[in-house]
């Protein structure tokens, strides 16, 4: 063996990563666009040596060595610049030469992605690919007694409500005596998830308000968008879009001082208040948004220095008791707007879920709850937090919706699920055996940037850079030069067609069902899974 | 698809009358069952207009039981009209020992009770029978309620009616609702036979209820005893018709807009669209999905039909001052009141009510876009 140098316990082969990049050196031009495009500088440009022995015919002269050089493409081993999967290289090479082939065997990169002491970080999902919602069949198909409608030509009202509604006798008492009715927004149950003006790029996110205003304005369609915790771009608090926008307040309070200070000279009442406590990516984590992309444009919304990293607490700290800070918090946001915009708590999917919302049930000002569960993206997490934290939604949002019915509250406190929802390229079928299992709405984040801004993410860990600012896409970069590959004007386009696509199947799932005139929420009846323990889990029927 | 009919008139009809008109509409039952609601009764039952009268079928077993219970609670038997059926069944119908007719007194304790206590007391009463009858199988109990009288039987109308013998004299009334099943479960259940009964007032329904679980989820926990049962998906019609007049106290007008509301753009153009849309919203869990026609009978005799948005199943109205029908066909109005004026019939579409008051003299159309009349 030749002496390669001093080998280090994380001295690895191309054999060890995930990503191996195979390169073809016929085809290969070397134009220098793959090494240039690689975010995480995983292949350079390499000079090779090349030893051939020249024999020449008779024995006149002896066989010789012949040393040529050729250049060509070096993958780097070291974890810190292992190949992501990404296949920008792919994306860019104009003779298809080069490509990031998934390692047949499991890693060892994973035994060494904490360098320095630093558990790693990353965004997307909870790699492992698909979700049990995906199982979830829709039985309950009309036939001859109550006929199947035509989901092309019907005329459907598929809205959902999002606030505290009060029960029917207390509203009839309370309008005849001209009593305080709670804020309820009509809206459409497909709720663009909070993902950050800082976790996303300034470009991808105007391009999703683009697409909302376009929903809402155009097609009537009352589509709304959560922020986030990161505040919310001055012009926008100012203008009459922020109808269309939820504004999340979170333990870090960024941008929050942007937002009260725009308070008096708002023309719109924001569509909703949601009061981070937890999300499903990182359950019990705070946000967390890396010093690479705190730039002077986010830091200027957010209320913070430039080039810091912003990791908000786990919860809110300000108040002795967590109980109190609920309902102070919300009755704080409610005053903040005049009593006329519901405020409503986010948690990540817990088997305490059932703990916060009976406390919710017992506040008369809780809009709704909002539950992630583990199969929520993120921008930013411990890979720990990712992979290993959280409950999955299927069956923490049915033992809630289930808790509400044995209280009767069904109808006032909205739960809204997310968490996965779409992962599987499914958007509207997991939203619809969520409503069926009993949600209100959905909310998905992750699914819009696959199918909106071409996010390269997956569950095999492809990618999955988000948290250093370097998306290769330009969706979650805060670097100008990345950024400007996004054109928000296409995002707009295709969150718009997102949106009809999604309609349409809705329509496709619930036509056949025989329902029209209501979401059909908690319609179990209508759903099966050819699995006996779910089944048994979600008061659902078994089929095979 | 079942069939349903619907009468009332100022001169005492015996139940045949709406059988008949179930009959000619044979076409669209199949004889699974056969379900009535009479009310405002005559012939016997006229004396006895405010004392409770029980409906239901027995073994004989089922009669002890059910005496040995209501001399416990201190009821006394006032008037009884008892069937015990001589003959053979007609073929699919079980042999059952009694179908019982009983007017009983009030136990002497509950003379004080404010209107409401009693109203509750006696539906707990046919509750309770109903959970001793589900035990051992001995009785049904379809009504116990003043004036009221159901009978229910698994056959074919005209068969039932001979087997019965419901043409006896002394069985009449003024206003009756009838349904021939058309059955879509093998194991037939005359608990979810039509009408359905609560507290004095009775609804039946043509059609499937495709939103019938979280309806039922959203009935069963409101705490009310008597919203049970649900054999049957329409039975939550009669429920909602109740829990929007008991519990709610709006009016009848009002359990179109529960049931189907109007959409939220139109609620935008209604002149009381901002309460409207509050009501929608309180009771989006009752938001029927049809398809639907339902039927059904006030405690104050009142008769109504209602159809749901969509308007998937016929229903039609029609007669002349004194006698009014509604009929889920044309041909069971004809059969019932062929001297009537037809082109004062009416079809109700997708936003109306059509209701028939207890004095009989029209048919009033109320529509979803009319402004309400209650003080909100």
């Amino acid at each position: 063996m030749e002496p390669v140098g001093c080998l280090t316990p994380f001295t690895l082969s191309v054999k060890d990563l995930p990503w191996i990049i195979l390169w073809d050196k016929e085809k290969c031009t070397l134009c220098g666009r793959c090494t240039a495009v690689c975010p995480v500088r995983a292949i350079e440009l390499g000079v090779h040596r090349k030893r051939a022995i020249s024999v020449s015919v008779g024995l006149e002269e002896k066989p010789s060595n012949l040393f040529t050089v050729y250049h060509g493409i070096d993958q780097r081993t070291d974890p810190v610049h292992a190949c992501v999967g990404c296949g920008m290289c792919n994306l860019v090479c104009p003779n298809n030469c080069i490509i990031p082939s998934h390692n047949e065997e499991i890693d060892k990169l994973r035994f060494h992605n904490n360098v320095g002491g630093v558990p790693r970080r990353r965004g997307g999902r909870r790699n492992v690919p698909g979700v049990i919602l995906d199982q979830i069949k829709f039985i309950r198909i009309s036939m001859l007694t109550d006929p199947a409608l035509d989901a092309g030509r019907h005329e459907f009202e598929l809205r959902t409500l999002l606030g505290r509604i009060l029960p029917p006798e207390e509203m009839v008492r309370v309008t005849q005596e001209n009593g305080w009715t709670p804020p309820v927004r009509e809206i459409y149950p497909l709720i663009i998830g909070s993902m950050s003006f800082g976790a996303l790029s300034p470009n991808m996110w105007e391009g999703l308000q683009m697409g909302v205003a376009y929903l809402n304005e155009e097609l009537g369609m009352p589509v709304r968008m959560c922020t986030g915790e990161g505040g919310c771009p001055p012009r926008l608090l100012r203008s009459r879009f922020l109808k269309y926008v939820i504004l999340q307040i979170a333990s870090g309070y960024f941008g929050w001082d942007e937002i009260i200070h725009a308070l008096p000279e708002m023309k719109e009442d924001p569509c909703a208040i949601e009061i981070k406590y937890g999300q499903g990516a990182k359950p019990g984590d705070g946000g967390l948004l890396m010093w690479y992309k705190v730039n002077k444009l986010i830091a200027a919304i957010r209320g913070v220095p430039v080039g810091v990293s912003l990791p908000s607490p786990p919860t809110h700290q300000t108040k002795y008791s967590i109980e109190e800070s609920v309902a102070k918090m919300i009755q704080s946001m409610y005053m903040g707007w005049g009593f006329r915009v519901p405020v409503y708590p986010k948690i990540s999917g817990t088997s305490t879920a059932l703990a916060v919302l009976n406390n919710l049930t017992r506040n008369q000002y809780a809009a709704a709850l909002s539950i992630d569960g583990e199969d929520g993206g993120t921008g930013a997490a411990y890979n720990v937090s990712m992979d290993h934290m959280g409950h999955p939604i299927a069956s923490n949002l049915r033992d809630a919706y289930l808790n509400l019915v044995k209280l009767g509250k069904q109808n006032e406190i909205p739960l809204f699920a997310a968490g996965g929802v779409g992962k599987s390229g499914n958007l509207a079928a997991n939203a619809a055996a969520l409503i069926m299992l009993g949600a209100s709405g959905v909310q998905t984040g992750k699914h819009l940037m696959q199918a909106a801004a071409g996010c390269l993410g997956s569950e095999s860990d492809r990618c999955n850079i988000c948290n250093i600012g370097i998306c290769p896409k330009g969706i979650t970069s805060q670097d100008p030069r990345v950024d400007r590959r996004l054109d928000p004007e296409k995002v707009a386009e295709r969150v718009v067609e997102v949106f009809l696509s999604f309609d349409t199947e809705l329509k496709k799932i619930v036509a056949p069902l025989g329902r029209s005139t209501s979401l059909p929420i908690g319609m179990s009846d209508a759903i099966g899974i050819a699995d006996h323990h779910a089944a048994e889990r979600l008061s659902i029927r078994y089929v095979v | 698809m079942c069939r349903l009919f619907a009468v009332t008139s100022s001169d005492p009809l015996s139940p045949m009358v709406a059988l008949r008109a179930i009959d000619v509409m044979k076409e669209g039952h199949d004889g699974s069952g056969t379900g009535m609601f009479m009310t405002d009764l005559a012939g016997d039952f006229e004396n006895f207009k405010t004392e409770p009268i029980l409906s239901g079928t027995f073994t004989n077993e089922g009669v002890k039981s059910l005496d040995q219970f209501m001399t416990e609670c201190d009821f006394l038997v006032k008037h009884e009209l008892s069937i015990r059926p001589k003959k053979q069944p007609p073929p699919g119908t079980p042999k059952r020992d009694y179908y019982l007719i009983r007017v009983y007194e009030y136990p002497p304790a509950w003379k004080d009770l404010s209107a409401a206590e009693i109203q509750f007391r006696m539906m707990m009463i046919r509750l309770q029978l109903r959970r001793m009858g589900e035990e051992d199988g001995s009785m049904m109990i379809f009504s116990f309620w003043p004036d009221v009288i159901m009978i229910k039987e698994v056959g074919d109308p005209m068969a039932i009616a001979d087997y019965l013998g419901l043409d006896r004299k002394e069985l009449q009334a003024r206003a009756m609702l009838a349904q021939g099943r058309q059955n879509t479960n093998y194991a037939i259940n005359i608990y979810a036979c039509h009408p359905f009964f609560i507290q004095g007032m009775a609804t039946m329904t043509n059609g499937e209820n495709t939103a019938f679980v979280p309806i039922r989820e959203f009935l069963t926990s409101r705490g009310f005893p008597g919203y049970i049962g649900y054999q049957s998906d329409s039975e939550v019609f009669t429920h909602i018709l109740h829990y929007t007049v008991n519990h709610l106290a709006l009016g009848l007008s009002m359990y179109k807009h529960v049931i189907t509301p109007l959409m939220d753009e139109e609620l935008t153009r209604h002149p009381d669209g901002q309460w409207l849309r509050m009501l929608k919203q309180a009771c989006r869990p009752l938001i029927i999905d049809g398809p639907n026609c339902v039927m059904g009978c006030l405690p104050d005799k009142t008769l109504f039909m209602v159809q749901d948005s969509k308007k998937l199943r016929p229903g039609v109205a029609g007669g002349h001052p004194g006698m009014y029908a509604f009929s889920s066909e044309m041909c069971g109005l004809d059969a019932t009141i062929p001297a009537r004026d037809k082109n004062r019939d009416f079809q109700p579409m997708k936003y109306d009510t059509v209701i028939v008051g207890p004095e009989r003299r029209e048919v009033e159309i109320w529509n979803q876009w009319d402004a309400l009349h209650h003080s909100h």
